[in-house]
């Protein structure tokens, strides 16, 4: 069974006790009034599935009923983190092929 | 001056209170267990509870509360207490304040006149839940038959609370002594919890407390 960190309790917990609820950080446009039927559409309905990092909104409903955002990988189910909403996550998929560049930099300079 | 509608909501009018456990005839069990038993369940029924929410980072809120209480707002997964009032920490933003029952309006009085003019929320929700006390050396084991979470005192020592799965639903679990645990119940989940308790705790004997 795995063991999630809840950053609100502050301590791991069993996976029971969570419940996913999909993509995070999707803003709501703010006039949504001057939004394209498309525009809402994709808002609305249209979600990543990446092979990969994916960052998720998840909620402790059985311990302190919060959300807060993971960044699991959907291959291997392995969660990388575990951070609050409204802040950014550590691990992204930019990560990776900025290292890359910086190193083929380095090795430029060198 | 609050725009809220608080009002009286425990009948005085010498209306019959029943708690959720009424029909598990709690109360014509008492002193029917056996004699040594390993568990020892008391209801706690008919007390006051009240959610209180409000910013936990604000200092006029923390002062409010314990200007109103006399308790300090609890961290994360921590109860205070003071004779038969607890505060408890619910989420970042949300604490169960439980009072001896009748208590409960004038409380609800005295936090929002502490707390006037913050953004809060108190709620009387005492019909909606109640607490179960299980005292003993052998409510340690009946816990750890029914839930995930880890109740060794390393791990949770007295003066803990954690929301977790239990048997097949959620509730609260506080450490309250030593060997006395509550377990705060939703009304509608009293009749199986009850019934849950009476078979996990069936090897070790149970007995029923006034």
């Amino acid at each position: 069974m795995l063991h999630i960190f809840c950053p609100h309790c502050g301590e791991l917990r069993s996976e029971e006790e969570f419940h996913a609820s999909g993509q995070a950080h999707i803003p709501r446009p703010l006039d949504p009034g001057a939004c394209t039927d498309a525009e809402w559409g994709d808002y609305m309905f249209f979600r990543d599935n990446p092979r990969g990092l994916h960052h998720e909104l998840w909620n402790h409903v059985a311990g302190c009923r919060q959300f807060f955002n993971a960044t699991r990988n959907t291959v291997t189910y392995e969660i990388l983190e575990t951070y609050l909403i409204g802040t950014q996550p550590q691990f992204t998929e930019q990560a990776a092929p900025l290292t890359t560049t910086a190193t083929r930099e380095q090795g430029e300079k060198v | 001056m609050t725009t809220a509608n608080v009002y009286q909501q425990r009948p005085d009018s010498g209306a019959k209170a029943e708690s959720s456990l009424h029909q598990a005839n709690l109360a014509g069990l008492i002193g029917k267990g056996r004699k040594n038993p390993g568990v020892t369940v008391r209801e706690k029924k008919l007390l006051g509870h009240l959610t209180l929410r409000g910013d936990a980072k604000d200092p006029a809120f923390a002062e409010g509360v314990h200007k109103a209480l006399g308790l300090e707002l609890p961290v994360a997964l921590s109860l205070v207490a003071k004779e038969d009032t607890s505060l408890q920490w619910m989420g970042p933003d949300e604490w169960l304040l439980i009072v001896p029952g009748g208590q409960e309006f004038a409380v609800e009085h005295a936090l929002r006149a502490a707390l006037a003019g913050l953004h809060i929320s108190v709620v009387n929700v005492s019909g909606g839940q109640q607490l179960l006390e299980l005292s003993g050396p052998k409510v340690r084991e009946v816990l750890m038959k029914s839930t995930s979470y880890d109740v060794h005192p390393d791990n949770f020592p007295v003066g803990k609370a954690v929301g977790t799965v239990f048997a097949k639903s959620q509730l609260v679990i506080r450490h309250t002594a030593e060997d006395t645990w509550e377990l705060l119940i939703r009304r509608s989940f009293s009749d199986y919890w009850c019934l849950w308790l009476q078979d996990a705790a069936a090897e070790y004997g149970l007995n029923v407390e006034a």
